[in-house]
């Protein structure tokens, strides 16, 4: 993969960071258009109901749950995943971001992108405070 | 009203939400939660949810933009990320804690507060002539930004209070859902004292990451509605896209005085709706 390959100076790094941004962005808002266009065509005659709060139901909630209903097409699963792909966007840039610091030898900062990427990764899973 | 015309209202919202946002500089997320809480009744959880996901968006596509640019300071931004992200999850846990009333109150005054900061004058550079910050020197902070004469060096100051003050904005944004990009360009500006546009470039490049990690407490606790985030995130984004492709060379002082004087209103809005317990 050239992505991979190649310039791993700070401006070919930076490069890199922005393509691995738009990407994922692109991606997710495509996989949000497709499941929207389903939703509509599935709900679009009911009625709205977010005047009273009641929560997604559980296979909304959770990662695997997620990718269980979008497997099956279900229109709100495949929004749930372009959501989830959207918020793995940032996260992959900040582990994007150990490698290469990692590769620069800056142990400092390898320190600093795992933590941040340890707390985005445990929020995801599930934990709170 | 049915979902089809209620999908296609809030994506129209939220594309002038996102165009204005980007013209402004002030993001998309501050408006996106009083259009759908007072404009269409929608419960403020909710509403927080589908606006965090489109400020990942937004920033996630703008930061892409200004990383190539070399205005972003990468290793301050990293640094900092440690406390928007702690920041975001204290504010996520605060928000199943405090009651909706009181979430619209603190969002009224965070958006008579941006209204009062847009209404100053975006003022550049600031004289270059300070010693290097210890602590700054160390993690390998200090850098150059792109000028018309070639690259200007900076120094990065007073790291402890920068990190304190982006703890709070991670607080707020995981609060709210809003990027909270005035307050992140604040504290940079004013407290670590680097050049505005690396302030506002890096505060960007900090603020998908920051929103990405409120999001997923939101998602867990199912705050997250597919049907209302849906024409939210695709509304935004494209508006911010078309922000952004006009922002060079537009007039942009007028709208900001304006759009100014509409954050102020739905900030008083918040406050009484949730002071008299309708939100």
């Amino acid at each position: 993969m050239s992505f991979l390959k190649g310039d791993w100076t700070e401006e070919g790094l930076d490069e890199k960071l922005g393509i691995l941004l738009r990407t994922g962005v692109l991606i997710s808002a495509v996989v949000v258009l497709g499941g929207g266009i389903l939703y509509l065509i599935h709900a679009g005659s009911g009625l709205p109901h977010y005047r009273v709060f009641r929560g997604e139901p559980a296979d909304l909630r959770s990662v695997p749950g997620i990718l269980k209903d979008a497997c099956s097409l279900r229109p709100a699963g495949l929004i749930q995943l372009g959501l989830l792909l959207l918020i793995a966007t940032p996260v992959t840039r900040v582990a994007f971001s150990v490698l290469a610091f990692a590769l620069k030898r800056d142990q400092t900062y390898v320190v600093v992108t795992l933590i941040v990427f340890a707390l985005l990764v445990y929020s995801l899973v599930g934990g709170g405070l | 009203m049915n979902i089809f015309e209620f999908t296609i209202l809030i994506w129209l919202g939220s594309l002038g939400a996102g165009l204005l946002g980007a013209l402004t500089g002030l993001g998309g997320g501050v408006v996106i939660v009083p259009f759908l809480t007072l404009g269409l009744g929608v419960d403020i959880r909710y509403a927080i949810g589908a606006s965090l996901v489109s400020v990942i968006a937004t920033s996630s596509g703008a930061a892409a933009a200004y990383v190539k640019e070399g205005f972003t300071n990468i290793r301050m931004g990293m640094f900092l990320e440690m406390a928007t992200t702690m920041g975001a999850l204290v504010g996520a846990a605060l928000a199943a804690r405090v009651s909706t009333a009181a979430i619209a109150v603190i969002f009224g005054c965070v958006l008579i507060y941006s209204s009062y900061l847009s209404s100053r004058p975006q003022k550049e550079s600031r004289k270059q002539k300070e010693f290097p910050d210890p602590l700054a020197t160390r993690l390998k902070m200090d850098s150059t930004y792109p000028t018309r004469e070639g690259p200007a060096p900076y120094h990065v100051h007073a790291i402890p209070l920068g990190f304190s003050l982006l703890f709070g904005a991670g607080t707020l944004s995981g609060l709210l859902g809003i990027g909270s990009g005035a307050v992140k360009v604040l504290a940079m500006d004013q407290a670590m004292r680097i050049p505005f546009k690396v302030s506002t470039t890096t505060s960007n490049f900090m603020i998908g990451v920051t929103a990405a990690a409120s999001s997923g407490v939101y998602l867990n606790r199912g705050y997250i509605d597919p049907g209302l985030a849906m024409p939210v995130m695709l509304g935004v984004l494209l508006g911010s896209l078309i922000g952004a492709r006009f922002l060079f060379g537009a007039r942009t002082r007028v709208l900001r005085i304006v759009f100014g004087i509409v954050i102020l209103a739905l900030g008083v809005e918040m406050i009484y709706n949730g002071v008299t317990g309708r939100l």
